[in-house]
């Protein structure tokens, strides 16, 4: 199947010229790891036209800039920008269209939908192949102007982002010199830009310790990483490493109180838990981690999201609460390392597969929720033909060899322990889905909790 | 053309220095400027224009509905209300006519409403009218439970306040007005022709005439000309900014019916397409202390939540605070001295978004009394001004821009979809910005959810490539 081209036709009433309307069979948002590996394996599998669009200059998502290894695999291990390099031109052998530079803003009608005006002069090309799915349509701008792109099927990838200083509701001025490590990446990487010379960072997770390395390797002195847990949320070596190799202090139980200084930051007050406060002078600070999903399209698309992640509610096939629309990666649980993404992205593909072949979209299915101090779960509603590969989830408290309950309208369905044996906060947390068949369909609410 | 920066001020005399290039100051400059014959500084202390209070407000085009009857400020924002709203139109300064709904919560609340509708009347406001709580509802499904009744005041409106003292600011700079940055004033005397000698950080500029609008500053300044007329009291706001996916859940603004302690907490949409939660009002004593605070933050957060229950589970996407300069009076201070040639434009309170260009009209006839000869007048050039408001079509919605010049199709603040276009415009303007905030408060780069998790080192890098070409040529 190639695209069909139209004239300009949608959103353009009585002969204005309205943006360019153009059909492919699978348009996906976002090429990260998550689009990337879905868009090549749809296109490896002769799906169709298969269009990418990502509103940066380059494709690869977030690994771009992230300069430091831990990506790839073990007997092959990669830089950030070399895997995402890797990636995008693998999508681009199997014969995905990249789009880069290119936006998607928001959501149109479908032409063929019920309740859509007119059948103008549309109609006969589309009869020509057939009766056209009413399929989802998005609108999206680019240098070459706005366009409106149907789609047999949209896959989300929009992948997650650090929340800013703001979201967090850190008081105190606004200076200069506060970042997220993914600003400080790329003004590092990407652009060489000076950041400063004594630098704060806020939080303790892998995130965090790779901000420090992007902060010494732009030549600026680390005065403490701080964070409210008890411990640092990362194997004790690399914690260790960086206490005594590169002598960077780590402040446990301690918050970030207030911003100080006027124009450039001149320091940044914190708290400790038991009440004592001190002044740590610094000129940059970079808040780490709390990663949140892009839902910006999802909420616009009205998609239920899950209260937990604030992402898109998904299946165990990642079919979201719209027909036609499935989503991968980071934005369904702000975050995962890039091979989870990338492997969802597979897996998406092939619901993909299944559904342009006549598989039937399932109904809104079983909600799953997770009780205290779990914070949320991951894929997040329940339906009979889509058992997962696994479920991900995160803790807001460290446990210690937690146990994991699963129960349905009070009826224990299934309990595991989990490896490792300790979890942390803004650590992954597996369950495995055995247990995908006992739940009740017609039921309530899929709980898990733990002990 | 001239904006400075740096280096010494020029050396001869102008008719007129305007102090102060906040909202205020930059409307007087305009005004000035519609008369040739002047020659015109106005002397900035900071980097850029409106830098003070004039970028950290609640960004209302006020009715004065509520404003103390027969004061000069009730006069003065009546007039300016209707004067900004036509400039408004005319030079594509976002203004978004929403109305507002004071909402009582308890009986003594709903008691107040129909004086204050009153007060609305005898302030030339004369559409406002009473709401029972099912016609308040259905105007505003999301409200918290509670509430009784409302007044509507229809003409309450929402402005974009940086475009509107870049506006002023640019047409004066057009006009030939000399805009002199990172020049505070220090001290002032008279000269031996009648002149006033500013002393600035950037050297000595004088003028026959002098306008304050030193906002905060002003009682500083007046005292320098030897005025001890009032004291400045910075009452600071803070502020939350919410998301805009939070935009659909209010339609007006919403006020609290006001008591003695101010105007209290509003909630109100943006016309960027957020919604604001705010001010707190704390008397200080510190004309620096614009930090937000955790008690601050929070006590704003509970008189949300109260108010639009589903707005505190949105992304905050800026945390700001402002100082308003309350002067103990319930009015302007504006005052000539006409035997010194000097006006006092002082305890610009809440108010001097919404009545700026009347204060610059009427400012400029404080100074025809001092014996200025204002000459002929020149009507400005026309001018419009980037859109940065949600309600009219931005660049990257615009098929024909795009088509003309594809950067207005390249995003590169996402959260804000601002394009590299409107950011190379902004950089090249007639009063460009100097640092990356002067570039948000142009083209909201940066302004977003991701507060420059995705887009900030690349907007960096526009800006200080603009630095660089600036150096070299
Ligand atoms: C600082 C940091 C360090 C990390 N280190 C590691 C590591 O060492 N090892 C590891 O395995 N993982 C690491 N990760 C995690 C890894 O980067 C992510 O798991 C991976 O990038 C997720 O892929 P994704 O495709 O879901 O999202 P993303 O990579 O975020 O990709 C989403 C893409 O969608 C685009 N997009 C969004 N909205 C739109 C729209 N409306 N229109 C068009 N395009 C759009 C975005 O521009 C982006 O390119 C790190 C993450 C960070 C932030």
């Amino acid at each position: 199947m190639t695209a069909r081209r139209s004239a300009p036709s949608a959103g353009g009433a009585h002969g204005t010229p309205g943006p360019f309307a153009r059909e492919v069979d699978v348009l996906v948002v976002g090429a990260g790891p998550a689009g990337l590996v879905a868009a090549a394996r749809l296109a490896a599998s002769g799906a169709g036209r298969i269009e990418v669009l990502e509103r940066e200059r380059e494709a690869g998502g977030v690994p771009r800039h992230c300069a430091h290894g831990g990506f790839g695999t073990r007997t092959h291990p990669l830089t950030g920008p070399e895997y995402a390099r890797l990636l995008a031109e693998a999508a681009g052998r199997a014969g995905a269209v990249l789009r880069t530079g290119v936006t998607a803003l928001d959501w149109g009608t479908a032409p063929g939908a019920a309740g859509a005006q007119g059948s103008g002069t549309g109609a006969d090309t589309g009869a020509q192949h057939g009766p056209v799915l009413p399929g989802v349509v998005l609108n999206a701008v680019g240098p070459g102007g706005p366009e409106t792109i149907g789609a047999r099927a949209v896959v989300l990838a929009t992948g997650a982002r650090e929340r800013p200083r703001t979201a967090r509701l850190v008081p105190g001025t606004r200076p200069a010199g506060v970042y997220t490590t993914g600003e400080l990446q790329q003004a590092v990487h990407l652009f060489g830009q000076r950041i400063g010379t004594r630098a704060v960072v806020v939080g303790a997770e892998h995130v965090s310790y790779a901000a420090a390395d992007t902060l010494r390797a732009a030549g600026a002195e680390i005065v403490a990483l701080v964070t409210e847990q008890l411990r640092a949320q990362v194997p004790v070596t690399r914690a260790q490493s960086a206490r005594l190799r590169h002598r960077i202090p780590l402040l446990t139980q301690t918050t970030v109180a207030e911003l100080l200084g006027h124009g450039r930051l001149s320091g940044v007050r914190v708290r400790h838990r038991d009440g004592r406060t001190a002044v740590l002078s610094c000129d940059t600070v970079v808040f780490t981690g709390d990663f949140i999903p892009d839902h910006e399209l999802a909420r616009r698309g009205s998609l239920a999201l899950d209260p937990g992640t604030r992402g898109p509610a998904v299946d165990g096939f990642l079919h979201t609460s719209r027909f036609g629309v499935f989503a991968a990666g980071n934005v369904l649980h702000a975050v995962e390392p890039a091979d989870a993404a990338a492997r969802e992205g597979a897996r998406a593909a092939r619901a993909v597969l299944g559904f342009l072949a006549g598989a039937a979209w399932p109904g809104p299915g079983v909600p799953l929720a997770v009780e205290a101090p779990l914070r949320w779960i991951a894929p997040n509603r329940i339906t009979p033909a889509a058992r997962p590969e696994r479920y991900v989830l995160r803790t807001a408290a460290p446990l210690r060899r937690p146990v994991l309950y699963v129960h349905q309208d009070g009826r224990l369905l299934h309990h595991e322990r989990p490896v490792p044996a300790a979890a942390l906060p803004h650590r992954t947390l597996t369950l495995t889905a055995r247990w995908h068949h006992r739940v009740d369909a017609t039921g309530g609410e899929v709980r898990v909790s733990v002990r | 053309m001239t904006v400075t920066a740096q280096g010494p001020l020029p050396t001869g005399s102008y008719d007129v220095a305007v102090v102060g290039a906040g909202v205020v100051g930059c409307a007087v400059a305009r005004e000035l400027a519609r008369h040739p014959r002047l020659r015109i500084a106005l002397v900035e202390a900071q980097d850029d224009v409106g830098q003070g209070t004039s970028k950290a407000n609640t960004a209302i085009l006020h009715t004065g509905f509520d404003a103390a009857p027969g004061t000069l400020e009730a006069r003065l924002v009546h007039e300016g209300y209707e004067r900004l709203g036509a400039y408004a139109a005319e030079t594509g300064i976002p203004v978004e006519r929403v109305g507002a709904l004071l909402v009582a919560w308890d009986a003594e609340q709903l008691a107040a409403l129909p004086e204050l509708a009153q007060k609305a009347e005898r302030n030339g406001c004369h559409d406002t009218s009473l709401l029972g709580p099912d016609e308040l509802y259905a105007r505003e499904p999301r409200l918290g439970p509670g509430a009784l009744g409302a007044l509507h005041v229809p003409g309450e409106s929402i402005i974009c306040p940086w475009t509107t003292t870049l506006a002023y600011a640019t047409q004066a700079v057009r006009a030939g007005v000399d805009l002199h940055l990172n020049a505070k004033v220090e001290r002032a005397h008279r000269g031996t022709g009648e002149d006033h000698l500013l002393q600035t950080t950037r050297g000595v500029l004088s003028a026959r005439r002098l306008v304050n609008a030193a906002g905060l500053h002003a009682d500083t300044l007046d005292r320098l000309l030897g005025h001890e007329d009032f004291t400045v009291t910075p009452r600071r706001g803070q502020l939350l900014v919410y998301d805009k996916l939070a935009r659909p859940l209010v339609r007006h603004i919403l006020l609290p019916v006001p008591t003695a302690l101010g105007k209290g907490v509003l909630v109100a949409p943006t016309v960027y397409g957020n919604v604001l939660l705010g001010p707190t009002a704390e008397d200080l004593d510190d004309k620096r202390a614009t930090g937000s605070t955790a008690d601050g933050l929070a006590g704003l957060r509970d008189k949300g939540r109260r108010v639009l229950p589903d707005l505190v589970d949105e992304e905050v996407t800026a945390v700001y605070a402002g100082l308003r300069a309350a002067t103990g009076q319930e009015d302007y201070r504006i005052a000539v001295h006409p035997e010194q040639g000097y006006v006092t434009v002082g305890g610009i309170r809440s108010t001097g978004l919404t009545a700026s260009l009347a204060i610059a009209a009427h400012v400029t006839g404080l100074l025809q009394d001092t014996g200025l000869d204002l000459g002929p007048v020149r009507e400005p050039q026309p001018l419009t001004m980037p859109n940065l408001g949600e309600a009219f079509p931005r660049p990257y919605q615009r098929p024909e821009l795009i088509a003309a010049d594809p950067e207005y199709g390249t995003l590169v603040c996402h959260c804000e979809r601002v394009s590299r276009g409107e950011i190379r415009d902004a950089l090249a303007g007639p009063v460009p910005p100097r640092s990356l905030e002067g570039l948000r408060r142009r083209t909201r780069a940066r302004a977003g959810r991701c507060q420059g998790f995705y887009c900030g080192a690349a907007v960096r890098e526009l800006f200080e490539s603009a630095q660089n070409e600036g150096i070299r040529t």
